[in-house]
């Protein structure tokens, strides 16, 4: 079997999301453990200049499914057209980023072709051969080795782990797949909430969340105001989310989003699991709770016993002492 | 227009339940086993549509014994009757051997029922092992259509088609899908109903299917640990946070020194 690694990039209106050239950094280091080379694909609609970016990553060959069929989200359609380009690769791992799109497309195209898949992996690693991913489960309180028993296999990478690669290489060949896709019986219509924050929360290297603790929705200004003076985005938890004081866009945790920045701080976050699942993986933790047994401080590596309406505009002026300007 | 609904449901530890690893596994004594939570929104949904239009709920879990009690919560709370596959050749399978067990499970609850099942509600994700993919599998293994991650759910006209408001990386959209369709339940949906006294006494008498891999017409090298494609191969508690800092003094203080600790120690800023 040939040893092509391929990485499935993932785009929206604004270009291809930084999970894409992240994968593109596992994939190199896989194929030089196995001895290699890395691939990419893009698909969707219009979408030569994704192929294009994603050529110049210090690959050997790209795939582009362009096709019309592909402009609005539709499982089938989607499945059809990574099967037509996987079959035509013939590669020995898949890697997609593990993110909504990336865990549901990659478990359906897994069982059209019948190979085996491990969602949501923080490292991707090959030990005497075999490809051995490492995942959290159990909400974050195991950890799990997963030994793949042979290739081909699938992988979804959680993002923001490992560094992006840069498009600034030779461009590689670019060829298209043809595919023929039929009516999906499942499609989305319409998108009725759209990602908006300055900084996506899923790439952002701070993230800074506000929970009950923030009592409402002008209790998140603070934050917003210090997430701009670090660049970082704003998360939320989900009572923050369900008491209606920020978009769902901004929660984190288990049916939120999964963030592993270099820094992340709750404040006014007690730390339920839930909430932990989704940031647990972050480098370093920061917590700021009035009540000093708050769960959140058994895994913050800073914690401060205080009130957020205090601590957090002192600690952005303090920030803004060390960063002027 | 009755509707014939299956629900899968696995049997997990509860998520608050503190996780202990012996021997690269989970030590289940002592563990509080439940319903998957996204399951028991799926459940809920379910039982709210039989209510509207008519009809019949079946649960399906594939477990080991012990499962039993679990399957009774879900008949106890208003499914009809329930399908228990239990079989040691079909344990330590990965999402790829268990949504073939659970496939086969599907297509023969179809084939017993005159005009085969309307929907299938699922949790988006089992909280044990989070792999997020048995549902999505299942339902291309079956050729049917599937919306992920639903927290509202409409019943077109005739019941074959639906609208779903779905939850997916912080955006929400609206799917639309033919009918019998796979559907997997995000927290949103609804919250399970509790059990009443009655219905926990009723729960005895419904009626529990114990189905094996020969039933389902499975080749058992296909499925269990031999037919997993991947194999978890070590377990263990997350690496230890070294022990925090709490930074002493008024907010001010504290403030100071943490923007400090953040720029000299840890360097993030
Ligand atoms: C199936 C399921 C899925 C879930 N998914 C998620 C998820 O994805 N994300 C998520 O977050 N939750 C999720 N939850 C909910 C989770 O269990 C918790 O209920 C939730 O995380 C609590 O949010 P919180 O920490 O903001 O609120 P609380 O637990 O109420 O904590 C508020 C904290 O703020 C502190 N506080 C109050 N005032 C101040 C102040 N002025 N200054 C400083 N501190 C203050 C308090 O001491 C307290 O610790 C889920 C639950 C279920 C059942
Ligand atoms: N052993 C099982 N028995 C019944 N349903 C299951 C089983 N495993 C997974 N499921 C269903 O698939 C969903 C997602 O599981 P998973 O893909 O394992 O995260 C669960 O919420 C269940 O609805």
């Amino acid at each position: 079997m040939s040893n092509h690694i391929l990485t499935i990039a993932e785009g929206r209106a604004e270009g291809l999301r930084k999970v894409s050239f992240e994968l593109v950094n596992v994939a190199q280091q896989l194929a030089a453990a196995l001895g290699g080379d890395v691939q990419g694909a893009v698909l969707g609609t219009n979408v030569g200049a994704w192929a294009d970016t994603l050529a110049k990553t210090g690959m050997s060959q790209v795939y582009v499914v362009d096709d019309a069929g592909l402009a609005n989200f539709a499982p089938e359609s989607y499945t059809s057209a990574l099967a037509a380009i996987i079959t035509q690769a013939n590669p020995s791992i898949v890697l997609f980023g593990a993110t909504g799109w990336g865990k549901e497309v990659s478990a359906r195209v897994a069982a059209r072709l019948d190979w085996g898949l491990v969602t949501d992996c923080t490292v991707a690693q090959v030990v005497n051969g075999a490809l051995v991913l490492t995942r959290p489960i159990y909400a974050g309180k195991a950890i799990a080795q997963v030994k793949a028993k042979g290739f081909p296999v699938m992988v979804s990478m959680r993002p923001n782990l490992v560094p992006p690669v840069e498009a600034d290489k030779p461009a590689a060949p670019i060829q298209a797949v043809t595919v023929t896709l039929k009516e999906p019986r499942a499609k989305v219509i319409e998108t009725v909430v759209k990602q908006k924050s300055k900084v996506d929360l899923g790439e952002a290297s701070i993230v800074i969340s506000g929970g009950r603790g923030v009592k409402g929705p002008e209790g998140f200004a603070p934050l917003e105001e210090l997430a701009d003076t670090l660049n970082a985005a704003v998360g939320a938890s989900r009572a923050a989310v369900d008491a209606g004081w920020i978009d769902y866009t901004h929660q984190v945790g288990q049916t939120g989003k999964t963030v592993s920045p270099k820094m992340y701080i709750a404040a006014g976050i007690s730390g339920a699991i839930q909430h932990l699942a989704g940031m647990s993986s972050s480098k370093l933790i920061v917590a700021i709770n009035k009540d000093p047994d708050a769960p959140i401080f058994k895994i913050a590596d800073y914690g401060i016993v205080g009130d957020l309406f205090d601590v957090i505009p002192a600690l952005n002026a303090e920030i803004k002492k060390i960063q002027p300007g | 227009m009755p509707l014939n609904i299956v629900v899968l449901l696995k049997r997990v530890p509860d998520t608050e339940s503190k996780i202990t690893i012996r021997d690269n596994a989970v030590v289940t004594e002592g563990l509080n086993f439940v319903l998957d939570p996204y399951g028991e929104y799926g459940l809920e949904k379910a039982l709210q549509l039989v209510e509207q239009h008519g009809g019949q709920v079946t649960a399906v879990l594939c477990g080991p014994a012990e499962a039993k009690e679990t399957i009774r919560k879900a008949l106890a709370v208003g499914a009809d009757q329930a399908v228990h596959i239990i079989d040691p050749a079909l344990e330590g399978g990965d999402a790829a051997a268990t949504s073939r067990v659970l496939a086969a499970a599907l297509k023969k609850i179809a084939a017993e029922a005159p005009g085969g099942f309307d929907m299938v509600w699922t949790g988006k994700q089992a909280v044990d092992e989070d792999n997020a993919q048995v549902p999505v599998r299942v339902a291309e293994l079956l050729d049917l259509p599937h919306v992920n991650s639903i927290i509202e759910f409409e019943l077109g006209a005739e019941g074959k088609t639906a609208r779903c408001v779905r939850e997916v990386d912080g955006e929400r959209d609206i799917m639309t899908t033919t009918l019998p369709a796979i559907l997997t339940a995000q927290q949103g949906l609804g919250e399970l109903r509790y059990p009443s006294l009655k219905g926990i006494m009723g729960a005895k008498k419904k009626p529990i299917a114990d189905w094996n891999a020969s039933a389902l017409g499975l080749d058992t090298a296909t499925v269990g640990k031999v037919g997993a494609k991947v194999e978890i191969t070590n377990l263990e508690p997350p690496p230890a946070r070294p022990p925090g800092k709490i930074i002493p003094g008024d907010a001010q203080t504290a403030a100071h020194e943490l923007a400090r600790l953040l720029h000299e120690e840890a360097k993030v800023i």
